[in-house]
């Protein structure tokens, strides 16, 4: 049955995968898509970091709010989600070296997504869905920007069930045998989350949208809360199932890791989906409408529980690259593995930095902010952002970077343009991230509210006296961001060149020397042919 | 391999390190889990406060009759739009004695009224919305709280230092939410 199919495939030469020649079409548009959304979310997040740097303060206040809202859903949703269909194509189809069920469907469900996108961006800029990110009823936003994130949303179901089938056929066709690899079971444990999410999702836009058409009368605010982070936390599971699942692939890819305790692994992403959807109420920590039992329940015996899996892949990452580091014959001292390790590799050194920052940075913050006592201290200050500016971008973002310098030459098969730049663009990036959620984690701490376009005060009937502490840290954001946007151009610019302009691979030739005993570790950056 | 296929049996029992470091987790999160609904025990600053559904018109009653038993002067307070600068004048409102009940209301974009507190003297801060979502963000404590409509929050607190208290709404609430600022003022027992 198989061989009905063996002529859409092709053999990468690197990692011996058997790749879906449709599949590897589709991969493309969404990966192209997702870089496009960053761009685009990357332009709103200087001028905006730049308003809130007071010495600036760039934009006048309707535009602030406009981009604020456009920054969000680009970086958010659609640069994020975009690259996960790509992730889900690669660990269906590739890794499994299965086909994909239904080309055309995974057409269907990329166009509802891209007209989803489209819509609701054109809302946003025309200035009809001044609402930002969460859209909290009453703020009501024109019916088509609801419309265009519920056509998003449904692309997205779409392309999780075809993600399952694609599982289903893999086992059925005699494709794949045996259990899935830690990578796929990854991404089917971010996909379970994601069907979860969207129904969250479906069930607070679908009224909103209904609403906002006039048709329902009003909507609860405290419902919608409920709802809307049932979805809204939920959808950074998933970016946190993916990104963990990316972390391993890398480290496979990179020096060759091989998880040390699969069961350790798999048990840390189930706790992952076991966890996380009802801790989700970290939201609502200071909302009235929740008894307190309620919320100590939900934060701290079910966010731990999440917490935990992600402190396991703390530990089993690190382990699986040292023991193949050690394996390779760097064994002098305590710390060989880690400084002859392949830095030079943007992939690898995107991976590193993203596993530090994610933990260190996003990891505490979250865990102190999610304490009912200290979420008093937080909620709705610039501490927030702090706090997920080191988990999505710093974490997510840099990860999924880091991949795509894997992306161009094994699956676009083009070779890197502006290699040198590459090695460098992590670092760049890494640095802007954690100097900017610095700024806006401490100016939290003075106090500094989140989504606020003047925290002096100019134009209202009290000036309050912030800090000179906390201005200075507001200046901070603003250099971090100025920082962190020149790695993301560096990046945009590396994946739009070398995705058009970059000298074509032959389909089967090697383009990584697998690292040996004796090698220059800077020598194995993966576009090297 | 993490994209390859593992071995058929890869059910393993941990190492040692694995478990070590495990036991070390699951020990930081008994901890952590039993210091939060220990605090709410022992400490002195809790977010469990009461909370009521009330409708908007019935809060703003409340908070009506709340200002206009209370009142004890007028701040006259000066705002710019633009080039033009207008007056507004807002009541200051110092709770009488054996008044407990303590009622601030949010509205785009104003936070009314202006409240006249004493040191030590226990109040039930009552807060509602009558329209868009608010935030209570009392400065420079950085205590804050969600307001939304429909719902009376209502926060059981204890001035401990005299001075003049900001609250900034931290929830966006349209184009004019940077604008949103109100005053709490704490007067020592004698003034």
């Amino acid at each position: 049955m198989a061989s009905n199919y063996a002529s859409e495939f092709r053999t990468c030469g690197t990692t011996g995968l058997k790749v879906h020649l449709p599949a590897e079409r589709l991969f493309y548009v969404n990966a192209v898509t997702a870089v496009v959304a960053l761009l685009v979310g990357g332009i709103m997040a200087i001028l905006i970091a730049l308003t809130r740097w007071p010495a600036v303060h760039l934009l006048p206040a309707d535009l602030f709010y406009r981009f604020l809202t456009a920054h969000g859903l680009n970086m958010l949703v659609f640069w994020i989600v975009f690259f996960e269909m790509a992730g889900l194509l690669f660990a269906s189809t590739a890794v499994l070296g299965s086909r994909l069920p239904a080309p055309w469907f995974g057409w269907l469900n990329f166009c509802l997504m891209l007209v989803g996108a489209l819509i609701t961006n054109y809302m946003v800029f025309m200035g009809q869905a001044d609402v930002l990110f969460t859209s909290y009823p009453p703020l009501k936003a024109h019916p088509h920007y609801y419309l265009g994130i519920i056509l998003f949303a449904v692309g997205t179901l779409l392309a999780c069930f075809h993600f399952m089938a694609t599982l289903v056929i893999a086992k059925k066709e005699g494709y794949h045998k045996g259990s899935y690899p830690l990578f796929t079971f990854g991404i089917l444990i971010a996909v379970i989350l994601a069907i979860f999410t969207l129904l969250m999702g479906a069930a607070t836009y679908l009224p909103t949208w209904l609403w906002a058409m006039g048709l329902i009368d009003g909507i609860n605010p405290a419902m919608y809360r409920l709802g809307f982070w049932g979805f809204g936390h939920s959808a950074q599971q998933i970016n946190l199932a993916a990104m963990v699942s990316i972390w391993y692939l890398i480290g496979t890819l990179s020096v060759g890791a091989v998880p040390i305790n699969e069961k350790f692994s798999r048990g840390a992403f189930l706790l992952y989906l076991l966890g996380i959807n009802v801790a989700s109420v970290h939201h609502l920590l200071v909302d009235p409408g929740l008894s307190a039992t309620y919320r100590i329940f939900n934060t701290s015996y079910i966010l731990y529980a999440a917490t935990i899996g992600s402190m396991i892949h703390a530990f089993s990452i690190p382990a699986a690259i040292e023991v193949a580091q050690r394996a390779k014959g760097f064994t002098n001292g305590m710390f060989e593995w880690l400084t002859k390790a392949p830095w030079g590799n943007p992939a690898f050194a995107g991976m590193a930095l993203s596993i530090v920052i994610f933990g260190f940075g996003g990891g505490v913050t979250g865990v102190t902010q999610g304490v009912e006592q200290i979420n008093i201290m937080s909620h709705n200050t610039l501490r927030i952002p702090g706090h997920f500016h080191v988990t999505v971008v710093g974490g997510t973002t840099l990860a999924f970077m880091a991949l795509t310098f894997y992306v161009l030459p094994l699956v676009m098969r083009r070779e890197l343009i502006g290699k040198s730049f590459a090695k460098y663009q992590p670092w760049i990036f890494a640095i802007g991230i954690c100097i900017m959620s610095t700024g806006m984690s401490f100016a939290g701490i003075l106090g500094v509210p989140r989504r606020h376009y003047d925290v002096t005060f100019s134009s209202a009937i009290f000036q309050v006296p912030f800090s000179a502490t906390a201005t200075t840290m507001l200046g901070l954001l603003g250099l971090g961001a100025i920082i962190a946007f020149t790695g993301l151009l560096i990046f945009c610019l590396i994946a739009a060149l070398t995705a058009f302009f970059g000298k074509r691979i032959p389909p089967n030739m090697e383009l990584h020397h697998p690292p040996h005993i004796g090698e220059d570790s800077a020598s194995v950056a993966p576009a090297q042919a | 391999m993490s994209v390859f296929v593992p071995e058929k049996y890869w059910w393993k029992p941990l190492g040692p390190d694995e478990r070590l470091w495990l036991w070390v987790c699951v020990a930081t999160a008994v901890v952590l889990s039993l210091m939060m609904p220990l605090y709410n025990l022992l400490g002195h600053q809790n977010p469990s406060h009461e909370s009521y559904q009330i409708t908007p018109e019935k809060f703003n009653e409340l908070t009506e009759k709340f200002v206009s038993e209370n009142t004890v002067r007028e701040e006259i307070v000066k705002q710019k739009f633009g080039a033009t600068e207008i007056e507004k004048k807002i009541p200051v409102v110092r709770p009488a004695l054996g008044v407990k009940d303590v009622y601030l209301r949010a509205r785009a974009w104003e936070f009314y009224p202006i409240l006249e507190l004493e040191e030590g003297r226990e109040y039930r801060v009552h807060m509602s919305s009558m329209d868009y979502q608010h935030g209570f963000s009392l400065q420079p404590q950085n205590i804050n709280f969600q307001i939304l409509a429909g719902y009376d929050l209502v926060v059981t607190l204890v001035p401990r230092e005299s001075g003049e208290f900001y609250v900034i709404c931290n929830e966006y609430c349209a184009i004019g939410h940077h604008t949103m600022i109100g005053k709490i003022i704490v007067k020592n027992k004698e003034e």
